[in-house]
């Protein structure tokens, strides 16, 4: 005998009351750089200035944050929320939270910079439109930083996919606005980044200060600063165009939390819809665990919603599963069209590192595996793609090759998708899955 | 180890008494024993037994049998090893040629033959010089690590020659978000105490095999960020609201180092750094990573003068660039196990020639070990040489990495 579903589904057409919604459009976007550059105080200036987070809230950090002697992390603990992160005054994992001006709905995936927490990092960033670089001004900071989390993250979410990248020069009152400093760091990186394959059309920069707030949503009022009339910080944001949504395709949602919602709601997931839609009454179907669920509600933004699609980074309430069958890094697909599992492939991929056939860690979104590169199969001619070497013996850093990765188990992984391989904190090399 | 009595002659032909005395020692009796070998050991039969008016009945009894290997199946979690063969010298229960399968135990005394198959291997270089490390007494370096993340822990032993996952310990453990933080907190908490419970429950099962009960295995605890801290403390705080006799010793015996995932291969790096490398100096585990990160050095410099894959390095040893001076030739003890004895013959062959007549180091290094896996991802052989040479890999156009795929996978 067949269970009536517990939920009713209103049978939408989604890709229609999209349409019809007229929603705003929707931006997410990661903020990366260097561990200390201030990206979570730069968030939390942009939400405070932004009226997300009230005065009393604000009052309320602060007098904490003096209490253990911190008052400059005041603005960080609204992104910086447990213990953990507030005692050691860095970013372990990533915060998400949302505002809107007036063409755009924003979400920021703030980023851990501590390499340690690249895992984190590469969570977010797999989530994102496009990146925020926070750049510390500062004498000596933005150099160790180039050589640090600014240089490889920076190359990570180029790899991931991400062409959009907005250059925050912050900390600009430390050195009082100096524009020859600005323009210094302006070049410097413009050289890396076009390097690294970033288009100079899809890069902005914008000094700001995170710390007292100027020219990030009020424009900077101190004479040294009279030489800057570009956008702030938040216009530059809202000049971003997001990426293109698959809303047609299969639903594709990569889990980056499981929790328990509530009462009302035992089992809660969130991720970033990659590609379909998914509506209330929905079935789902998890993999790798290959366990269907239904969607009992949606919540966007922390909002009742009748349906979500491709670039929302919904919380779906589900039923009818039990909790062992999700973990975060797991995929949720239509059971009519399912991702499928696989332990083998060769992809594309660029190094970073010198790479040899060896064990690496591999990293797909919250997706985070052991595995093993087993062959090297060809360098490639990074332009045409055409071989140049069959069997390489090593790949050097720069060079583009073919590769077959052995995973420890299977996982539900698909052509196109963006993979980056990391070997003993390090990252080795991003690539294209084959096949 | 214990070598009871051995009568090897100089052509490599004898027998060996062993008694295995720690679950390490299954390892190997593994490596040792090989097909065509004999093996003589105390066994249960059921035995037939037709009585005058034609009953049959079955009855277990114990006797000495001696059978002619044709496989071994190594049980890596519970060390355990069984052999299977067709017996060798018939007596009045059993039939020469009926197949058994032996099953070894700790502080139970096997005998084994080499050399009395002409299909078989014999007591060469390899096989002596692993006889010999199995036998040696002094004490042996033993570690339990946890290598761990927000969530996810895996418990290891490692000792002189394995590195065996006991269990992996995975608790959802909510990310944080807004107004949520109890979830994270709470599920670290309990993630902690699952670890910790699950830890002693192992530390208390390997106490059980141990004669020396009262020693304590030093506990290295191994995480990126902070977990591994946290940890730590957890730990500290637990022996002092339990008063745990075991806790509280294990308590000063604690390491903790940085590694960059929660993943086992992660080791290597702890392993490797300085401030646990002085603690644990002269371990096998110790020398072996090291060694394999000047090779991956030298490989990465690409200069000719360091080297992988089996055809390569017997032309490096070829051309003997393999010596005395510097030149180190690195191989997996998974190669010496080869069911074919012809494979096994070609790479004694090639370690004698470097240690007799090049002069070169010759270091075998075990499959169970992270350094070993690293090398297995190599094609299970390299070599470091003393000059370098280029293109070694020339008219090289068929994969010759059976190896890697053929042994098998541990954890």
């Amino acid at each position: 005998m067949e269970e009536s579903p517990s939920v009713k589904s209103k049978d939408l057409n989604v890709a229609e009351e999209f349409e019809k919604s007229g929603m705003k459009r929707m931006a997410n976007f990661v903020v990366i750089g260097h561990v200390d550059h201030g990206k979570s105080t730069l968030m939390g200036r942009l939400l405070f200035d932004l009226n997300v987070i009230d005065q009393r809230s604000i009052d309320k950090l602060r007098k904490e944050a003096e209490t253990i002697g911190k008052s400059s992390f005041a603005l960080a603990w609204v992104m910086d929320q447990t213990s953990e992160e507030r005692n050691r005054g860095v970013t372990v994992d990533i915060a998400t939270n949302h505002f809107e001006t007036e063409k755009t709905r924003f979400t920021i995936l703030d980023a851990p910079g501590h390499k340690d927490f690249i895992p984190n990092m590469i969570a977010g960033a797999s989530q994102a439109d496009f990146a925020v670089l926070v750049i510390d001004a500062s004498i000596n900071s933005f150099e160790s930083g180039l050589r640090g989390q600014t240089k490889e993250h920076a190359l990570l979410v180029r790899s991931l996919g991400v062409q959009r990248l907005i250059v925050a020069v912050n900390k600009m009152d430390t050195i009082s606005w100096s524009q020859s400093r600005f323009e210094e760091i302006s070049q410097a990186m413009s050289t890396f980044l076009t390097t690294a394959n970033f288009s100079s059309k899809g890069i902005t920069f914008v000094p700001c200060a995170g710390l007292t707030g100027e020219n990030v949503v009020r424009k900077v009022q101190t004479s040294d600063a009279s030489w800057y009339t570009g956008p702030s910080l938040i216009e530059a944001l809202d000049a971003s165009e997001p990426g293109k949504r698959h809303i047609e395709k299969p639903l594709r949602l990569t889990i980056s939390d499981v929790f328990k919602g509530g009462v009302i709601a035992p089992i809660s997931i969130s991720g970033r819809i990659e590609a379909g839609s998914v509506q209330v009454g929905d079935a789902i179907l998890a993999m790798p665990a290959n366990e269907t669920a239904t969607v009992k509600m949606i919540e966007v933004e922390n909002k009742p919603v009748d349906w979500a699609i491709a670039g929302q980074i919904p919380t779906l309430h589900l039923t009818d599963i039990d909790p062992i069958h999700l973990r975060s890094g797991d995929i949720v697909c239509t059971p009519k069209d399912p991702v499928k599992l696989i332990n083998t492939f060769t992809c594309k991929i660029l190094a970073f590192e010198h790479v040899l056939p060896s064990s690496v860690d591999v990293f797909r979104g919250r997706l985070h595996t052991e595995g093993k590169i087993s062959a090297l199969l060809a360098r490639l001619d990074k332009a045409t793609g055409e071989i140049v070497k069959k069997k390489p013996r090593v790949v050097k850093p720069g060079e583009v090759s073919r590769v077959t990765v052995v995973l420890e188990k299977e996982l539900p992984l698909e052509v196109g998708t963006r993979v980056v391989l990391r070997e003993g904190g390090n990252t080795v090399a991003a690539g294209l899955l084959e096949g | 180890m214990r070598l009871e009595r051995s009568t090897i002659d100089k052509h490599g032909s004898g027998s060996a008494i062993l008694i295995p005395e720690e679950p390490e020692d299954m390892w190997h009796a593994y490596n040792l024993i090989q097909p065509h070998d004999h093996l003589r050991a105390r066994a249960m039969r059921n035995v037939k037994k037709e009585s005058s008016t034609g009953t049959v009945t079955s009855k277990p009894i114990k006797l000495d049998l001696t059978i002619s290997v044709i496989s071994t199946d190594f049980d890596i979690g519970s060390g355990q090893l069984h052999v299977a063969g067709r017996v060798a010298v018939e007596n009045e229960h059993v039939k020469l040629g009926s197949h058994h399968t032996l099953d070894l135990e700790l502080n139970r005394r096997f005998t084994l033959i080499k050399g009395v198959d002409s299909k078989g291997g014999i007591w060469d270089s390899v096989a002596l010089e692993m006889l010999r490390e199995a036998c040696e007494t002094e004490r042996k370096a033993e570690l339990w690590a946890v290598v761990m993340g927000e969530g996810t822990a895996n418990i290891c032993i490692i000792t002189e020659h394995q590195t065996i996952v006991r269990q992996r310990v995975e608790v959802a453990v909510p990310r944080k978000r807004r107004g949520g933080i109890d979830g994270h907190d709470k599920g670290m908490e309990k993630f902690f105490s699952t670890t910790l419970s699950t830890l002693l429950r192992h530390m208390e099962n390997a106490k059980s095999t141990q004669q020396d009960t009262e020693k304590t295995t030093p506990l290295l605890l191994a995480s990126p960020g902070f977990v591994a801290q946290a940890f730590q403390s957890y730990i500290k705080a637990e022996a002092t609201r339990t008063m745990n006799k075991t806790l509280l010793a294990l308590v000063p015996t604690i390491l903790v180092a940085h590694s960059s995932t929660h993943h086992v291969h992660a080791l290597k790096e702890v392993l490797s750094s300085p401030a646990i490398m002085s603690k644990l100096s002269d371990t096998k585990f110790a020398r072996e990573t090291a060694l394999m990160d000047k090779l991956t050095t030298l490989i990465r410099q690409d200069d000719g003068r360091a080297w992988y894959g089996p055809r390569e390095v017997e032309r490096a040893v070829d051309k003997g660039a393999v010596g005395r001076g510097g030149g180190v030739l690195l191989l997996s003890n998974a190669l010496f196990r080869a069911q074919d004895v012809g494979e096994r013959k070609r790479w004694v062959k090639l370690v004698d020639k470097v240690r007799d007549v090049e002069g070169g180091e010759v270091r075998v290094l075990s499959s169970l070990h992270e350094s070993g896996k690293r090398l297995e991802g190599l094609g299970n052989v390299a070599a470091i040489l003393t000059f370098p040479i280029e293109d070694l890999d020339e008219e090289d156009e068929e994969v010759v990495n059976h190896a890697a795929s053929g042994e098998e996978m541990v954890i």
